[in-house]
């Protein structure tokens, strides 16, 4: 019975280590011996998405793709890059998809642009408010 | 009248839950369109994917009739479904070009062996570098490239049968 479940398990598992028989990237795995840099990376995969997941950032992800993002983020940012840099590089091959800051372009500048206009607006109606009170008080007396 | 604006919040919150219960009744599509549609091909050269067969760069692909670039591995199982289909379209003259994603040279031979091969030469991306290059986010993927080297279509998934005619149809036009 204990075997048959073993046999079982095995073969869930499978599939999942077909995918991971090719090694990962040097530095999907691997911290950058400078410290602040590695700060710098750590920070940038955070707001990175997983391309195959979707849900994650490449910072949290297993996924061998994760792994190979990962290690383009560090290589990059050995290599002198700024992490906006890094980030442009992604955007400009997957859409603002890529990314979990938001950035202003021609789909996203309504994310921006709605706060400001509901502040405008509050501020606008709260003066006129203000306003009718004096003029009231000022009647009265 | 005045009273009426006090009902302004409700609708929009109205509207707002509406589009989310109409949303959900939506199927959600997760492919990721690449930007570099319509962008000349990044620069690459790879090594070949296993023993016999000859690497890919981009000097391959540019110049003379439009080419095929399939993003595959041999661990990827829609991988195996689309080889009669890429078959069907080298046997119409399309040259197809591969790129084989985190594989071993084993692999590839034995995947090779198992479900033919349609390829004039398939390159070995070990760090999925070039697959970041070309915007591409999953297996298996095909990019039409024209002449000039510029991408012209990007095919996310595997190719079916009802998919070959459109193929051919896009690599006609990127003469």
């Amino acid at each position: 019975m204990r075997a048959l479940l073993f046999a079982l398990f095995a073969l869930m598992a499978a599939p999942l280590a077909a995918q991971d028989k090719a090694p990962p990237a040097p530095y999907a795995n691997v911290q950058l011996e400078d410290a602040a840099l590695e700060a710098q990376a750590t920070d940038l995969m955070e707001t990175l998405r997983c391309l195959t997941c979707q849900s994650q950032s490449i910072a949290d992800s297993d996924a061998p793709i994760a792994g190979d993002m990962r290690h383009q983020v560090r290589v990059r940012l050995k290599a002198g890059q700024s992490p906006d840099e890094v980030r442009d590089w992604l955007v400009d091959r997957y859409g603002d998809y890529v990314t979990y800051t938001p950035q202003v372009s021609s789909t996203t500048w309504p994310l921006f642009a709605v706060p400001a206009l509901v502040i405008v607006l509050v501020l606008l109606v709260l003066w006129r408010r203000l306003r009718g009170r004096k003029v009231q008080e000022g009647g009265g007396q | 009248m005045n009273r009426l604006v006090y009902l302004i919040p409700l609708g929009v919150f109205a509207f707002i839950a509406g589009l989310g219960g109409y949303m959900l009744t939506q199927t959600k599509d997760e492919a990721i369109p690449s930007q570099m549609v319509e962008k000349p091909l990044p620069q690459f050269d790879l090594p070949p994917a296993t023993d016999g067969i000859k690497g890919v760069s981009r000097t391959d692909l540019i110049g003379g009739e439009p080419k095929l670039l399939n993003l595959w591995a041999s661990w990827c199982p829609p991988c195996i479904a689309e080889a009669p289909h890429l078959d069907t379209l080298k046997e119409a003259g399309v040259p197809i070009y591969g790129i084989a994603m985190r594989d071993t040279s084993e692999d590839v031979a034995a995947f090779l062996a198992n479900h033919g091969n349609p390829y004039v030469a398939i390159g070995h991306d070990e760090i999925s570098a070039i697959q970041f290059e070309l915007g591409s986010s999953g297996l298996p993927e095909t990019f039409v490239i024209d002449g000039d080297g510029v991408i012209r279509y990007q095919h996310i998934g595997d190719i079916r049968e009802e998919h070959v005619p459109m193929l051919l149809e896009l690599l006609e036009q990127a003469k």
